[in-house]
């Protein structure tokens, strides 16, 4: 499982970077690093284009894994160099944005939109397969996603604008419920695909979502 | 009350609708016009409900006008762009103002249209929406609560007969009629053979099939359908009969085809009626209707 993110629009961190000429960037060793968007690399990448602006970076850190709680002696351990800086910059997923906005009191800053939680199907390729919706089909679904797979997110068959197995957003997408039927078909449970499912409940566990495990 | 549009197509009659494409701002003269023109020379029309995802005039806002000019309307719904709580209300005012004919249709996706920003909402799809309307009838909204004066509907839905792989449409076709849809209004049909295939199959479920009948008025339109529109096919020879128009003749040509199709649909008894979609050029369904031979 990884976090799939992508860098923001370079004037988009210029902008929010506005006032701040002095700054600490932190990347994360984890998903960033396996989406090359935030590893050491991109960090690096990231210190050289800041200071081609004329910003001056007090220091950069590769934590291993932002989002856990590892992250809060990474940044005892470098705080030097961020109590020198105006604000963090963050190359992780928006997870270890609100983590180390726990540990640092100065502006937390992320370079990057985190897309969407994802598997790799093949190297460097990664899909969404699940939404977190909280009430899970993919017993009756055949293991394919109707929520997530599915553009429009149906639960009881195909729309008007599948074709030839292709999404009417995307001919280069497979349309979700052409896989599903296909793979209930050759399961010989294809019944499953005439249950109708009524209107989900959008509200299984409501936002925010907190989890107390005793 | 019963449902003057519902009696129709219990009647036995060859059934004729045809639809209405409402304006994208406030100048509603075109529109006006179009229902005038079109208001007795169908069963019903129905309003289209931001076609394409396209941000128009309501369809609702269509429906209270070709009402008021004592025309038959059929509000289309999509699920795209309102959650249950919306669809809801707007059946309630709907049928507190006279309308009695509801179109169910999940709805193209956003990112077809011209607002690609906004959010697709897909609270609920087709299957749930007339099952929504069913247990409404039943003086319950979808949350279990007791309502206040309930509605009746004739209730439809579409389907799509060209569409490959078939069989998926076909299941879904069969959660629509055990929902509760009565009448389907199909996706433009060109190939009568395999039509008929279609209807055949659908005989032995108590609802009535209306042909959607889209008006060709070139062969660059026909060829641009079927490379960009699922669900259509516009066969070689039909291309072929275009093309070969002489020039300005295209749209004549057009005409003749869908009035041909129409009769032929009508005398062989292929399915109970047609709707025609003239899509931006409605003052043609007379002529397409005058050339199937059932002008009134
Ligand atoms: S139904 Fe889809 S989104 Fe919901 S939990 Fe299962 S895989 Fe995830
Ligand atoms: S074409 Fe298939 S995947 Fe795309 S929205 Fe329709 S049902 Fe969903």
């Amino acid at each position: 499982m990884k976090s799939i993110t992508k860098q923001k629009p370079f004037k988009e961190i210029e902008q929010q970077l506005d006032g701040f000429d002095r700054l600490y960037i932190a990347g994360c060793g984890t998903c960033t690093t396996m989406t090359k968007t935030g590893g050491r690399e991109e960090v690096l990448e990231m210190r050289e284009r800041l200071q081609e602006l004329g910003k001056l970076v007090t220091g950069w850190i590769v934590i291993p894994t932002a989002c856990d709680e590892m992250t809060e002696v990474a940044v005892k351990e470098n705080n030097g160099a961020i109590q020198n800086a105006k604000c963090i910059l963050v190359m992780s997923c928006a997870l270890g944005v609100h983590k180390l906005s726990t540990y640092i009191d100065k502006p937390v800053i992320p370079a990057l939109d985190t897309l969407f939680i994802g598997v790799e199907d093949s190297p460097g390729c990664f899909q969404e397969v699940c939404a977190q919706c909280g009430q899970c089909v993919l017993g009756e679904t055949a293991g394919i996603c109707p929520l997530t797979a599915c553009h429009k997110g149906l639960l009881n068959g195909p729309c008007g604008g599948t074709d030839n197995g292709k999404c009417e957003v995307d001919k280069e997408k497979d349309c979700a419920w052409t896989l599903i039927y296909q793979r209930l078909k050759e399961q010989g449970r294809l019944d499953l695909m005439r249950k109708y499912h009524p209107p989900r409940d959008c509200n299984v566990a409501p936002r925010p979502r907190t989890i107390k495990i005793t | 009350m019963a449902s003057s549009f519902r009696e129709v197509l219990k009647s036995g009659k060859f059934v004729i609708t045809s639809e209405i494409g409402p304006p994208k701002g406030t100048n509603i003269e075109k529109m006006l016009h179009h229902i005038d023109l079109l208001k007795d020379k169908v069963d019903a029309l129905n309003v289209t409900d931001h076609q394409s995802s396209i941000m128009r005039f309501p369809s609702i806002g269509g429906c209270l006008t070709i009402k008021e000019q004592g025309g038959e309307p059929i509000l289309q719904m999509t699920c795209r762009d309102r959650n249950r709580l919306a669809l809801q209300a707007e059946l309630l005012f709907a049928y507190t103002r006279g309308i009695r004919n509801v179109l169910c249709l999940t709805g193209d996706a956003v990112l077809v249209g011209d607002n690609k920003a906004a959010k697709g909402v897909f609270d609920l799809d087709s299957t749930q929406l007339l099952k929504t309307i069913r247990q409404m009838e039943s003086g319950k909204d979808s949350g279990g609560n007791d309502l206040d004066g309930t509605v009746e509907f004739c209730a439809g839905a579409i389907v799509t007969p060209e569409a490959k792989p078939i069989e998926p449409q076909l299941i879904k076709f069969e959660k629509k009629v055990e929902a509760g849809a009565e009448f389907f209004q199909t996706q433009a049909i060109y190939d009568l053979d395999n039509f008929g295939k279609f209807t055949e199959y659908a005989r032995q479920f108590p609802v009535k099939i209306l042909a959607g009948i889209i008006l060709l008025v070139s062969a660059r339109m026909a060829k641009y359908m079927n490379e960009n529109v699922p669900g259509i096919l516009v066969p070689q020879n039909l291309i072929d009969e275009l093309a070969s128009a002489p020039k300005g003749e295209a749209l004549n040509r057009g005409i003749e085809i869908a009035g041909r199709m129409i009769a032929t649909l009508e005398k062989e008894s292929i399915c109970h009626g047609v709707h025609v979609m003239a899509i931006g050029r409605e003052e043609m369904v007379p002529d397409i209707l005058k050339a199937a031979g059932l002008a009134t």
